[in-house]
C-alpha cells in the first residue's frame, strides 16, 4: 500500500498518456485536457510546501541564530508583502485605511515569526500578534476602500504588487544575470587556456561570437567579424546543438520510461 | 515622473547598485538585496500561480455549487479529486501519514512521465531528425550562392558540414562501441564540432549577459537619474555631476574585481607550485 500503489499508479496513468497521444478520438483528447488540468491543480498545492519551507528555513535560522540571521526578516516581509498585496485589491481611486491595514497585517505575520523563533517573551510576541491581527480585522471589515480579492477572472489588480514587481523582483532579477557576466568571464579566463586543440577551439569560437559587435574591430574589419559568427552560430554551432537536443531528448524519453516501469523511484524518498 | 514613482525607481536603482556591489565583495547591501529578492519573488510567483492557475482551474469551474454542498452540486464536481489530492499533498507534515503524500506525487509523476515520451519524442528527436534529413545538399551552389562565399550559411558546403557534424557529434555521444578506427575517427571530429557549439553557445550568453548589464547602466542613467532632473529633483547637484559619480563608481567595483579575481589567481598559483 504504501509502496505498491503509487507505483502502480505511475505505470497506469503513464502508459495511460502514452497510449492516448496515438488515438485520435475527442473523448481521448477531453481525457488527456482533463488529466493535465488535475497535474495543475495538484501542482500548486504543492507550492504551498515550497513557501511552508521557506518560512521555516527563516524562521529556524532566526531562532539558531545562524549566521547572517537578521536577514531572514527581509525575506519574510518581502514573502507576506506580496501575498498580502496579491489578494486584495482597491474598489475605487482611494487607497482608504490599506496601507495601515497592510502593515498592522504584515506585523502580525511577523509576530507570528518571532513567536515560533524566540525562547523566552513568547506571552508578549503571541500578545502583540493577537493585537496587530486585530487592528487589521476591524480595518478590513469597516473600511470600504478596498477589499479581499481571492478569485476573480480579472487576476491581481492592487498596484502595490505590480510597484514590488517592476521597481524590486525586475531590477534584482535582471542585474543577478548581469552579474554573471562577470563571473563566466572569469571562469572561462580560467577554463579556456589554450592548452589543447579543443580548448583552443572552444576559445577562438567564443571569442569570435564575443567580438562580433564591438565597434573598433568593426571599423578596421568592417563586417567580416558579424559574418564570421552568424555563420558559426548557423553551421557548426547548428550541428552541435542538433546532436545535442537528439541527445537530449532520448535522454527525457529513457528517463521517463524507467520511472514508468519502476526503475527510478527517487521520487518516493525514503520509509 | 511622480514623485512616486521617482522613490520607487531609486528604490530599484538602490538594489541594482547593491547587487553590483558583490563585485567586490560580499557586503552588507548586497545581502539585503538578495534576501529581500528571494522573498517577494517566492511571494510573487505564489500568488500568481493562485490567480492564473488554481482561480481559473479550480474555483471558478466549482463557483456554481454551494459550500455547504462541499461544492458536489457545481457543474464540474470531478475537479473535486485533484483538489483532494492537492491537500493530501499536506500529509508531508506529518511522520506518521506523510506516505499519503506519494499517492498524489505518483499521479503527478505518472501524467507527466506518460505525456513527455510521445511530446518529446515529436519535439526533439524526430524534429531535429527530419531536419537533419529533408535538405539535399546543394551542390550546384557549392562554395556559396551566386559565387565563391564561405561565410555563406545557404551553400551546399555549410549544408554539408551541418549534416556531418551532427552525424558526428551522434556518433561521439554513442558509447557502445569502441571509439577506434574510422569510427574513432569519426567521433573525433564529432567532439570539435561540439567544442566550436559549446564555444559559440558560451559567447552568445556572455553577450547577452552584457547587453544586461548595459540595460542596467541605462536603467541607473534614464530612469533614476534623467528622470530625477526631469522632476526637479537631482541626487547629486544636477545630472552630470550625478552621472559621473556613478559611472566611476561602476568602473571602479569592476576594476577593483578585475585585480581583486587575478590576485587571488596568481596566489593560487604561487600556493600550487
Amino acid at each position: 500500500m504504501k509502496r505498491q500503489l503509487p507505483l502502480a499508479l505511475v505505470f497506469v496513468f503513464g502508459l495511460f498518456m502514452v497510449f492516448q497521444y496515438f488515438v485520435p478520438h475527442e473523448s481521448s483528447e477531453w481525457v488527456y485536457e482533463f488529466l493535465l488540468d488535475w497535474i495543475l491543480i495538484i501542482g500548486i498545492f504543492a507550492v504551498a510546501l515550497g513557501i511552508w519551507s521557506l518560512f521555516r528555513v527563516a524562521v529556524d535560522k532566526i531562532k539558531t541564530h545562524k549566521p547572517n540571521w537578521g536577514y531572514s526578516y527581509l525575506t519574510l516581509l518581502g514573502l507576506f508583502s506580496m501575498v498580502v498585496f496579491g489578494f486584495t485589491a482597491l474598489n475605487g481611486e482611494s487607497w482608504g485605511w490599506y496601507f495601515p491595514f497592510a502593515i498592522s497585517a504584515l506585523m502580525a505575520i511577523m509576530m507570528i515569526a518571532q513567536t515560533m523563533a524566540t525562547t523566552s517573551q513568547k506571552g508578549l510576541y503571541a500578545g502583540l500578534t493577537g493585537l496587530f491581527a486585530l487592528i487589521a480585522v476591524v480595518i478590513a471589515i469597516f473600511d470600504p476602500a478596498w477589499s479581499f480579492h481571492f478569485s476573480t477572472a480579472e487576476g491581481v489588480e492592487n498596484p502595490m504588487f505590480r510597484a514590488f514587481f517592476d521597481h524590486i523582483l525586475i531590477p534584482c532579477l535582471s542585474t543577478m544575470f548581469a552579474l554573471l557576466a562577470f563571473f563566466i568571464a572569469s571562469a572561462a579566463y580560467r577554463a579556456f587556456r589554450a592548452r589543447n586543440l579543443l580548448a583552443s577551439l572552444l576559445l577562438i569560437a567564443a571569442l569570435i561570437v564575443m567580438l562580433r559587435f564591438n565597434p573598433w574591430l568593426a571599423a578596421v574589419y568592417g563586417d567580416f567579424g558579424a559574418r564570421l559568427s552568424n555563420w558559426l552560430m548557423n553551421v557548426p554551432n547548428m550541428a552541435a546543438q542538433r546532436a545535442i537536443v537528439i541527445g537530449v531528448g532520448l535522454g527525457i524519453v529513457a528517463t521517463a520510461l524507467k520511472v514508468i516501469l519502476g526503475i527510478e523511484r527517487g521520487y518516493m524518498g525514503k520509509g | 515622473m511622480d514623485f512616486g514613482l521617482y522613490l520607487w525607481t531609486t528604490l530599484g536603482a538602490f538594489l541594482t547598485l547593491a547587487i553590483f556591489s558583490f563585485l567586490y565583495k560580499d557586503n552588507p547591501f548586497y545581502k539585503i538585496a538578495e534576501h529581500l529578492v528571494v522573498g517577494v519573488s517566492a511571494g510573487y510567483f505564489a500568488v500568481i500561480l493562485w490567480h492564473n492557475g488554481l482561480s481559473p482551474n479550480l474555483f471558478q469551474r466549482l463557483n456554481d455549487g454551494n459550500w455547504y454542498f462541499l461544492w458536489m452540486d457545481s457543474t464540474a464536481p470531478w475537479y473535486l479529486i485533484p483538489a483532494i489530492l492537492g491537500i493530501m499533498m499536506y500529509t508531508r507534515f506529518s511522520k506518521k501519514w506523510a506516505w499519503v503524500s506519494r499517492w498524489p506525487m505518483a499521479l503527478y509523476i505518472g501524467i507527466a512521465t506518460g505525456v513527455a515520451i510521445p511530446l518529446e519524442m515529436g519535439a526533439r528527436v524526430n524534429r531535429q531528425l527530419f531536419a537533419i534529413m529533408e535538405r539535399s545538399i546543394d551542390w550546384a551552389n557549392f562554395f556559396g550562392v551566386g559565387g565563391f562565399n564561405l561565410l555563406d550559411t545557404a551553400s551546399g558546403l555549410s549544408q554539408l558540414i551541418v549534416f556531418v557534424g551532427a552525424m558526428a557529434a551522434l556518433i561521439y555521444f554513442f558509447f557502445s562501441k569502441e571509439h577506434t578506427g574510422l569510427f574513432g575517427a569519426t567521433a573525433k571530429f564529432g567532439i570539435w564540432i561540439l567544442m566550436i557549439g559549446f564555444g559559440a553557445s558560451f559567447g552568445y550568453t556572455v553577450m547577452a549577459r552584457i547587453s544586461l548589464f548595459i540595460n542596467r547602466i541605462q536603467y541607473i542613467d534614464n530612469n533614476w537619474l534623467q528622470n530625477g532632473l526631469n522632476t526637479g529633483i537631482t541626487p547629486i547637484e544636477g545630472y552630470h555631476a550625478g552621472y559621473a559619480v556613478i559611472f566611476w563608481l561602476v568602473v571602479l567595483i569592476v576594476v577593483g574585481y578585475i585585480i581583486r579575481e587575478i590576485m587571488t589567481y596568481l596566489k593560487t598559483k604561487e600556493k600550487s607550485a
